[in-house]
């Protein structure tokens, strides 16, 4: 999958089709290694809108039929801090 | 309630226009990026030079809290800050600073106006430059300190703020200074350091160290002058800016402090190279201290006028006791004391206050305390001059605030960096161990059995959380993906400075907190009356301690 954050808030994003969304789950998995490079290069391409920054490749599983980063850094990002799960996406608590 | 305005610098008119420029300055950037004139190569630098980051889930601004000194005012306003654009807390750091780990872009520059407006900023508390100059976080208080340190400190503040010549080192450096020979400081960890002393004809003036540093490699710094005089302090502390400046490595981020460039040319060299800068800097006659100007910064630091006080502690039964006996240090004043708050109940997030908590504190300031506190780098608060008569009020409105655990100092008194939950740069998580060590330690009678030991945790080498320096260090480490613990025995960052041993292969999550148990086993079954955990693993070694974390039968 494709990630970035937003540049206003630095809100987490995921890539979904040609635009984002704030939900891992609603994301685009590129199941294709080529996808994933496009994807990318077409990210850094739309770097010049200034909405967003730093967007990178994470590697994802599915896990009973539901999307999961690999690495736990990916987890946390996607959730929020797991010491406070009162707070970050795992709480609904994202900028609008 | 009246807001008390304690003994601390306040800004002159310079102060209040440098960093007033500065906030309208990057308020300006900000503008620019949003609209697209500034890329994100061109604005990130500039982002950092204010402290703001960007971080695992969104933006980090950190704001400098200059050598842990805060008034009540300060501190109301770090509380509105969290509340008005964070998510209602702050995260108090191992530098003594503060960071919010929610900011939105557009709203910084409103942070930094509010901040100014209380005579704060979070200039300088990132990038290759001097940063927030640290300081004994009883300084003007304890009863074993020489001078207090800092009118030093704030000296080479405004020596360091913005100086032409230090804005792009070859890496951060970290000053800290202390004014008592029982360092709480960490000076051994830091780039420079300056501990005050008095030389053989009793004469007040500065023993300087350089070379400290945790992270990849750790290195405990060495002293570079026994002694400089006070008038002559900017002058050799650029001097030995100048020679890490010129020759410390650019071409490498893992060899660019200026720890690596001491121990590469060997501290006799540097001691020539440093002395050679320092005469050509007092030749030309530049960066003495003028007395006038060291008398006026000060005064602003003058001891309060402490009421004739009987020195007995009052009663308030046996929980009350606890708290005076860990959390509660001997004061310069007879009826005074020094009252540390640790963020650190079992369970808690080391370091995190919420806003209502830091509003409440505010208040205890300025009931009790003449309207000050200072922020440790062991992640607590200090309410630095409270009459012990005070002392049960206190302590029954921090257990309001479940701030009032009786273990400053104490096991369940850990470190922790915010590590994976937060920070872009970690490999582990810090903050979980942190919580599950604390609760499993959390009886009070068997932390004092245990006594004084420190464990401190990063997630990852950068060392954010102290473990070179915890007498049981824990450092996370990503393997495959998945956490994991190396332990560090041995390690101080307190005058007996030493750098912690790695014990070998590192534990699972879940096997961390237990393995550190049975460490403390081995020293409750081996130390001899008095020793601290310390003392017995400089005694016996690592052997007894690894065979039991590793549950291994003793030979």
């Amino acid at each position: 999958m494709l990630t970035a954050n937003r540049l206003r808030d630095g809100d987490v994003l995921y890539r979904k089709g040609d635009g984002w969304t704030l939900i891992l789950a609603e994301g685009t998995v590129y199941r294709e290694k080529a996808q994933a490079d496009a994807a990318l290069a077409d990210a850094q391409a739309e770097l010049v809108r200034n909405e967003f920054v730093a967007p990178y490749l994470f590697e994802v599983r599915e896990v009973n039929g539901q999307i999961r980063p690999v690495k736990e850094r990916e987890i946390i990002r996607a959730a929020g801090p797991t010491v406070r799960t009162d707070l970050g996406k795992q709480a609904g608590n994202v900028n609008v | 309630m009246s807001e008390v305005t304690p003994n601390m610098y306040r800004y002159d008119e310079f102060d209040a226009e440098f960093v007033a420029e500065r906030t309208a300055q990057f308020s300006e950037q900000v503008k620019r990026r949003l609209s697209g004139d500034l890329t994100e190569d061109q604005f990130k630098p500039l982002r950092l030079m204010n402290g703001l980051y960007l971080q695992l889930h969104a933006y980090m601004l950190r704001v400098a809290v200059p050598y842990g000194t805060l008034s009540s005012r300060q501190m109301r306003m770090l509380a509105h800050i969290a509340r008005k654009y964070d998510r209602g807390y702050g995260h108090f750091t191992t530098r003594q600073n503060i960071q919010y780990n929610w900011p939105k872009l557009v709203d910084v520059p409103a942070i930094l106006a509010d901040l100014a407006s209380v005579e704060m900023h979070a200039i300088q508390t990132s990038g290759n430059c001097i940063r927030n100059v640290t300081a004994d976080h009883f300084a003007g208080a304890a009863a074993d300190e020489i001078e207090d340190p800092r009118p030093l400190a704030e000296i080479v503040r405004q020596w360091s703020s913005l100086h032409p010549e230090f804005v792009f080192l070859p890496r951060k450096f970290k000053i800290a200074v202390s004014g008592a020979p029982n360092d709480r400081a960490a000076l051994a960890y830091h780039d420079m350091a300056v501990e005050i002393v008095k030389n053989a004809e009793g004469l007040t003036g500065y023993k300087v160290f350089v070379g400290g540093g945790m992270g990849r490699t750790p290195y405990i710094a060495q002293v570079i002058s026994d002694f400089v005089e006070k008038h002559d302090i900017l002058a050799f502390m650029e001097a030995v800016l100048r020679v890490y400046n010129q020759q410390g490595r650019r071409d490498n981020i893992y060899k660019a402090r200026i720890k690596i460039l001491t121990n590469a040319l060997g501290i006799e060299e540097m001691r020539r190279q440093v002395e050679r800068e320092f005469v050509e800097i007092k030749t030309r006659g530049a960066l003495q201290v003028p007395q006038e100007e060291l008398d006026r910064i000060t005064a602003y630091f003058a001891a309060p006028t402490f009421e004739a006080l009987t020195d007995e502690m009052p009663d308030a039964g046996p929980d009350f006791a606890n708290w005076v006996k860990s959390n509660v240090s001997q004061h310069r004043a007879p009826g005074y004391a020094i009252a540390t708050i640790t963020l650190k109940t079992p369970g808690q997030v080391p370091g995190d206050a919420s806003a209502d908590q830091m509003d409440t504190i505010a208040d205890l300031m300025d009931r009790f305390s003449l309207g000050e506190v200072r922020v440790s780098h062991e992640q607590n608060l200090v309410l630095p001059h409270v009459r012990k008569r005070d002392l049960p009020a206190i302590y029954a409105k921090l257990k309001e605030l479940d701030f009032a655990s009786a273990n400053a100092g104490l096991i369940t008194d850990i470190i922790a960096c915010p590590g994976l939950d937060y920070c872009d740069l970690a490999n582990a998580r810090s903050i979980p161990i942190a919580q599950r060590i604390a609760k499993k330690f959390e009886d009070l009678e068997r932390q004092q059995a245990i006594g004084e030991l420190k464990i401190k945790i990063s997630g990852c080498i950068n060392a954010c959380g102290h473990h070179h320096a915890g007498h049981i260090g824990i450092l996370g480490v990503d393997k495959k993906g998945v956490e994991f613990y190396q332990l560090l025995l041995g390690g101080s960052g307190a005058q007996d400075a030493s750098i912690g041993e790695i014990m070998g292969p590192g534990f699972g999550e879940d096997e961390i907190a237990d393995a550190v148990e049975r460490v403390v086993e081995v020293y409750l079954a081996q130390r001899k009356p008095d020793e601290r955990f310390l003392d017995t693993y400089r005694r016996i070694g690592m052997a007894p301690f690894k065979d039991a974390a590793f549950q291994k039968e003793a030979a």
